[in-house]
């Protein structure tokens, strides 16, 4: 048996890719995320190439200089919010599992013969809302409040608004802050660039390229200023893009949201400038690796140790069907094999990016990527 | 099987049972632990010495996500570097994670060990839980 050390994040679960060695985390799709880039860059270039030089001399030196400083915080922004951890949360662990299970088993008490056990639901009061808390099958965990689980990505994410194709990751709670404001400084970069092209067309000529680039930033301009407003609409009421479509606060039957300050500014302060959470993944962490037959837990090291079990394998725990599972988790043939729609790449941009493949919030669908692996 | 952080034994007790102590949300979600006292502990330590521990813990955690003044203005000056500070700097959110690591290292050298009980660091399991890992008790005259 040859044992070799190798870094938590070659045996994470989950969907995602991750490059230089765990410390950049991107869903599998990157295919819409290289166009974002594309066309930021390429309109930036072609700005900063043709009409800088001549607003340089005849307007000001500031406009390219406050151009390349708005440019470089954009992609600051994106890479950011495209690299880092949204805030997922890693799956239980064989024990923690078989723990829950138990405890379910304990609060369900005896079920009868032929009768299905009640769902796998917790209530929560938070701030005299009642809220329910969601057993996810996938990860065996149940989700804490505002937690939703990625259909594209396979992972549950902390305080989870949606998967964005455009940035190739989820925005989640760690990174929301990164996101809201690479829509708003793109918003402002694309504003930029459109004025100072019709500004230098207004001056000098009509360029072909210039025409390229105000067409870009046309479109851009509809859609990236559109989820800008939308965004900032859901920070103000402390709300995520989940929650709004689902209609989770939407006001009927006296639901209101508790987790808002009811004080716009406080929303917005805890949402935009609250503490920076760590990342709980730990990706670049050393873990032992046995040789690939047997999924044996490792010799003690001082980090955590993960079991290196593979996807397709379920867990020790014992799962106890429910009117949740679908047929095909019992010992029955599944009827269809892929629900969600795969996401679809390259769709033309609207004000409000919906999620493209909608975040797991029904745990048939989460049993159904769990078959699907 | 058994981890061995700090414990003094010669002898590698073998893991009898394990006991997650799970988030309570009733204040939202902000990270805090339950405080109510497993029953497989009962035997094990004094509720009060378990109480204490978890409450600790929780308002270190809520120390770490406080939002006042100094998280605002951590987040603001973070903003105006485009968070490129933080390459070189350390959040206020590590700081305090790294405080608890060393409060739960220091409470299962000093109480938990010696009663075969040993502490995970939460961090280690995503904030979820507080996984107490139960130990058989071999020793001869254990402290209970």
């Amino acid at each position: 048996m040859i044992t070799r050390k190798v870094r938590k994040w070659e045996k994470l679960p989950g969907k995602n890719t991750f490059c230089c060695d765990g410390r950049v985390m991107m869903a599998r799709q990157k295919g819409v995320f290289y166009l974002t880039l594309f066309l930021i860059i390429g309109t930036c270039s072609l700005f900063f190439a043709f009409e800088c030089p001549y607003l340089a001399v005849h307007l000001s030196p500031a406009i390219p200089v406050f151009a390349i400083l708005l440019f470089f915080f954009v992609m600051a922004m994106l890479l950011r919010t495209s690299f880092s951890d949204p805030g997922v949360l890693p799956r239980a662990l064989p024990e923690e599992a078989t723990f829950i299970e138990m405890e379910i088993e304990a609060a369900n008490g005896n079920v009868p013969a032929g009768q299905r056990p009640p769902p796998r639901i917790r209530n929560v009061q938070i701030n005299n809302q009642i809220v329910k808390l969601k057993y996810c099958y996938t990860c065996k965990i149940f989700r804490p409040p505002r937690a939703s689980h990625c259909s594209i990505c396979d992972n549950c994410v902390d305080r989870f608004d949606h998967h964005c194709p455009w940035v190739g990751n989820c925005v989640g709670k760690r990174n929301y802050r990164y996101f809201y404001l690479f829509t708003l400084s793109l918003s402002l970069l694309t504003i930029y660039i459109f004025t100072f092209n019709i500004v230098h067309v207004v001056m000098r000529e009509f360029h072909c390229l210039t025409v390229l680039e105000v067409l870009v930033c046309f479109f851009t301009l509809w859609s990236v200023v559109g989820l800008t407003g939308f965004h900032t609409y859901l920070i103000s009421l402390n709300q995520t893009t989940n929650e709004d479509i689902k209609g989770s606060w939407s006001g009927k039957n006296r639901v209101q949201n508790p987790y808002s300050h009811k004080n716009i500014i406080k929303n917005c302060c805890e949402v935009l400038c609250g503490p920076i959470y760590p990342s709980v993944l730990d990706r670049r962490g050393l873990m032992q690796e046995d040789s690939p037959v047997s999924a044996t837990s490792a010799a003690p090291s001082s980090s955590s140790i993960s079991n290196p079990v593979p996807q397709t394998m379920k867990t020790t725990a014992a799962l106890i069907p429910n009117e949740h599972t679908p047929e095909d988790a019992k010992p029955s043939v599944a009827a269809s094999a892929e629900k969600s729609p795969s996401p679809k790449d390259g769709d033309p941009p609207a004000p409000k990016v919906p999620p493209l493949a909608s975040p797991e919030t029904d745990v048939e669908t989460s049993i159904v990527k769990d078959k699907t692996h | 099987m058994a981890e061995t952080h700090s414990l003094q034994d010669l002898q590698q007790p073998a893991v009898s049972s394990k006991v997650f102590i799970q988030r309570d949300y009733s204040s939202g979600t902000i990270c805090k632990f339950q405080t109510k006292f497993p029953a497989e502990l009962e035997s094990r330590v004094d509720k009060q010495q378990f109480e204490e521990t978890i409450q600790t813990l929780n308002n270190l955690y809520a120390e770490a996500e406080k939002l006042g003044g100094k998280s605002y203005l951590e987040g603001c000056l973070a903003c105006l570097t485009a968070y490129t500070i933080f390459l070189c700097m350390e959040t206020h959110y590590e700081k305090v994670l790294k405080k608890i690591a060393r409060y739960i290292k220091d409470q299962n050298e000093k109480i938990y060990a010696p009663r075969g009980l040993l502490l995970t660091d939460p961090i280690e399991r995503g904030l979820r839980v507080v996984e107490i890992t139960i130990f058989e008790d071999r020793s001869i005259g254990s402290g209970r």
